[in-house]
């Protein structure tokens, strides 16, 4: 914990829905190691402390650092308010990332909820980076409404390619919306991939993530291949801080990325 | 051209009934096609229909003067929109707008009551698929209900 | 070390041990009496040592009393450990500035002093090792633990007398000091003058003995130590049956014990204060008034309050019950897949300091008594009406 942050940044920022910004951090000096998807920073924003934010794009360096905060306390408000040019301490990569090359030669489900798609990001940039590699690509994502979508031009370039099926739903519609309404498992399993092959990555509520996984596990995907993001609170980032703990799994060091059938009973318990 | 009959094969909730009893169903049913923003059922009418879509997309809506149409949840292939036609009073509860060009079967909710009323059977396997439809509608509807991605609820 | 002879000093030499510390450079720190308990502090010289005070130790309760003798180790286990020491209640783990091109430049970092740990009982022996798999020896090292215990000179003291809550013979880490430290000492009022036998348990440990002009223990004195030893083993106030605690935690998530336990438990976090082992920390970020000048301060933390669950939009658990449930389930049971070991060396402080008096080998007991896989074996219908 006395891990000292690394001076960054920001080169860019974006503001992606009203409450949501996407930074873009460069170092200041040699940098961080590179970043699998699903893996984390500890963002130190001056005078307010630190706050664990997954990494939504840039996993090698020189590139810059992407990450994608929603002002939601002290801290992600202070990261948010900040400038161009502007500090922010970093230190990682942390975490147990999502486990990509398992997923080469099969098809890939992504179900994000949310302010979950910012972790999933890097898988979907990672698989279409390496396209051949993979089986079908399908995402399912669900949002509280359209104005809480992220990266909507991304959507929009992805929805356009043929080699990612992308289905995007909403809680919420609003009289401009043309697309779907209603909550991310009505559109599980999609139907362009073939479950029992298929491997799943989840991020989102935790509700969401479960009865998503049921309705994946219902169509045939096994527990073995859906893994789920889970969040905790995590002050250190090293399994030193003890807050992060789900009975005897260090979300921080041991996750934050979980096969589900790890974590489905724990899961199930009230308040654990 | 497929027969509705063999239509209704296609149709997941009703895909495992047995050939004849699809056939029963098939005989209430005709095929129609709506355009974008027609109705398929409006909120007080009297429940004599019900639809199932094969291609295109369906909002069940409702209104608010303060707040125009609310769409609830959208429907696409494969869906049942309709199941008021099945439960006295037999008066539908919302609207059903096509949201884009759609090509479903209507059936004749009073003909395969009646049907249903003769063969104990086939009002039990009708009774069961409809019943899945609306536990699967419920069950999303309370996770709606929860506002999951509220940023006061936690992400 | 192993087989070596061991040696005997007189008490006059216990307090030469503490100036030959402090000459070495280590700041000495042991029990000492402050505010009616004994605490650890730094000892400037053996007049600071607890000498002529014992404690009677109840749930719920700790008095300091005068033993009528000047036996320096009468007491047992106080409301602080040497956890207090490696692993400080409040550090400075970050010090930067903002200059006024907008750049953050932060301070180095502060080594701490040398530290000689002295009358280290055999529980918190266990205690330290068991926070050093915590911080040193997962997959991350804490750097400024590392940097405080690497250093340290460990001197234990067998315990001659059990405190009314020690259970540290059902978690097999005492009375009796057996590794990790560099001398230890038993203390012997009988048979001779106030003396202690002393054993060396690292070349360290060999030098620093040797300053103090010890004398071969006689055989006599050997078998009393011994005698001391197995006296105190003999008179744990409390015991605590350790088999397959684990999954009986596990499998006793939802059992009515944790309800009960619940509307004793004040949530104080007292338990985990006093504890040897928990190590939950949090941080806190600080500016100065200009907002130039940022501090940032690890304090201990506590599984109790509702901040330490805390996500955006509340906590995972709100309830006292999970609270004290995840307590005790992580240290005497997910501590075990965790970390390898327990995370409880019935020392008892958590027994003794509880304002509500709850016992955790009582309640581990209850639970063992009611096992609800037990109920579900005897079937559901059997198992409902209980």
């Amino acid at each position: 914990m006395t891990l000292a942050p690394l001076p960054h940044r920001i080169a860019a920022r974006r503001q992606e829905t009203g409450d949501v910004w996407t930074l873009a951090l460069e170092p200041e000096g040699p940098g961080l190691p590179a970043f699998a998807p699903g893996q984390f920073a500890m963002l130190h924003a001056f005078g307010a402390g630190e706050v664990p934010i997954s990494i939504s794009a840039g996993l090698e360096r020189p590139a810059p650092l992407h990450h994608t905060v929603r002002a939601a306390g002290t801290v992600t408000s202070a990261l948010c308010d900040l400038r161009e040019g502007a500090y922010v301490g970093v230190r990682g990569p942390y975490g147990r990332a999502w486990p990509v090359a398992e997923a080469e030669g099969r098809d890939v489900v992504i179900v994000a909820g949310g302010i979950g798609l910012a972790p999933l990001r890097p898988v979907i940039h990672h698989v279409l980076a390496h396209r051949e590699r993979f089986g079908r690509l399908a995402l399912a994502y669900g949002s509280r409404s359209p104005a809480d979508l992220l990266f909507r031009d991304e959507l929009a370039a992805w929805r356009a390619r043929p080699d990612i099926d992308v289905a995007v739903t909403v809680d919420r519609a609003t009289p401009a919306w043309r697309g779907r309404v209603g909550v991310v498992t009505t559109v599980l399993p999609p139907p362009a991939v073939d479950p029992a092959g298929a491997v799943a990555f989840l991020c989102g509520p935790e509700v969401m993530m479960r009865f998503a996984a049921a309705a994946l596990r219902d169509a045939g995907l096994p527990g073995t291949a859906i893994h789920v993001s889970l969040e905790r609170n995590m002050v250190c980032a090293v399994g030193h801080c003890g807050h992060c703990q789900l009975r005897e799994l260090f979300v921080c060091k041991d996750g934050p990325v979980f096969c589900h059938d790890e974590v489905a009973a724990l899961l199930r318990r009230r308040e654990l | 051209m497929r027969t509705i009959a063999e239509l209704l094969a296609d149709v997941p909730v009703l895909a495992d009934l047995p050939p004849e009893q699809r056939a029963t169903i098939a005989g209430c049913g005709h095929l129609a096609v709506f355009e974008r923003d027609a109705w398929l059922l409006r909120e007080g009418d009297p429940a004599d229909r019900f639809y199932v879509i094969r291609e295109g997309a369906v909002a069940i809506e409702t209104f608010a003067p303060q707040r125009g149409a609310v769409t609830l949840q959208t429907l696409h292939a494969g869906d049942v929109v309709g199941w008021s036609w099945l439960v006295a009073p037999y008066r539908t509860a919302h609207d059903a707008r096509a949201v884009e060009r759609t090509h479903a079967i209507v059936f004749d909710g009073a003909c395969l009551r009646d049907k249903c009323d003769r063969d104990p059977a086939l009002g039990y396997a009708v009774l069961q698929r409809f019943a899945a439809v609306i536990v699967e509608r419920l069950q999303r509807t309370r996770l709606q209900v929860l506002d999951l991605y509220d940023p006061a609820s936690g992400t | 070390m192993d087989g070596a002879q061991p040696l005997v000093i007189e008490r006059p030499a216990l307090d030469r041990l503490i100036t030959v510390l402090r000459d070495r450079g280590f700041a000495v720190m042991g029990p000492t009496v402050r505010s009616g308990a004994v605490v650890i502090d730094e000892l400037r010289s053996g007049a600071d040592l607890p000498a002529g005070w014992t404690d009677a130790q109840e749930a719920g309760t700790y008095r300091l009393t005068p033993s009528g003798h000047d036996a320096v180790f009468a007491h047992n286990a106080g409301p602080q450990s040497f956890k207090q020491v490696l692993f400080p209640p409040a550090l400075t783990v970050w010090r930067g500035r903002r200059r006024d091109d907008g750049r953050v430049e932060a301070d180095p970092p502060e080594d701490p002093p040398p530290l000689a740990l002295l009358g280290v009982r055999s529980c918190d022996l266990h205690a330290i090792a068991i926070q050093d798999r915590v911080f040193l020896h997962d997959r991350f090292e804490e750097p400024d633990y590392a940097t405080r215990r690497r250093g340290a000179f460990l001197v234990a003291v067998n315990c001659a007398t059990a405190g009314g809550t020690c259970f540290c013979v059902s978690m097999g880490t005492g009375p009796r000091a057996t590794a990790g430290y560099d001398l230890a000492l038993t203390e012997l009022t009988t048979g001779g003058p106030h003396r202690f036998l002393l054993e060396i348990g690292s070349a360290r440990g060999a030098e620093v003995a040797a300053e103090l002009a010890p004398r071969p223990a006689p055989q006599a004195d050997e078998a009393l130590a011994a005698e001391v030893v197995a006296r105190t083993a003999a008179a744990m106030g409390r015991e605590l049956d350790t088999d397959g605690i684990k999954d009986l935690l596990y499998a006793n998530a939802e059992h009515p014990r944790w309800d009960d336990a619940a509307e004793r438990c004040l949530t104080c976090g007292n338990c985990t204060m006093v504890c040897p082992t928990c190590f939950c920390s949090t941080v806190e970020e600080v500016t100065d008034l200009a907002g130039a000048d940022a501090r940032r301060t690890r304090e201990w933390d506590s599984c109790f309050t509702l901040g330490h669950s805390h996500l955006q939009g509340g906590s995972v658990r709100a309830s006292g019950r999970a609270r004290y449930r995840q307590w005790m389930t992580h240290k005497l049971g997910s501590w075990i897949d965790q970390f390898g070991t327990s995370g409880c060396v019935g020392c008892g402080r958590c027994i003794t300091w509880c304002p509500t008096a709850i016992d955790i080998t009582e309640e581990a007991a209850a639970i063992r008594a009611t096992d609800l896989r037990d109920l579900a074996a005897e079937g559901p219908a059997d198992a409902h009406h209980r």
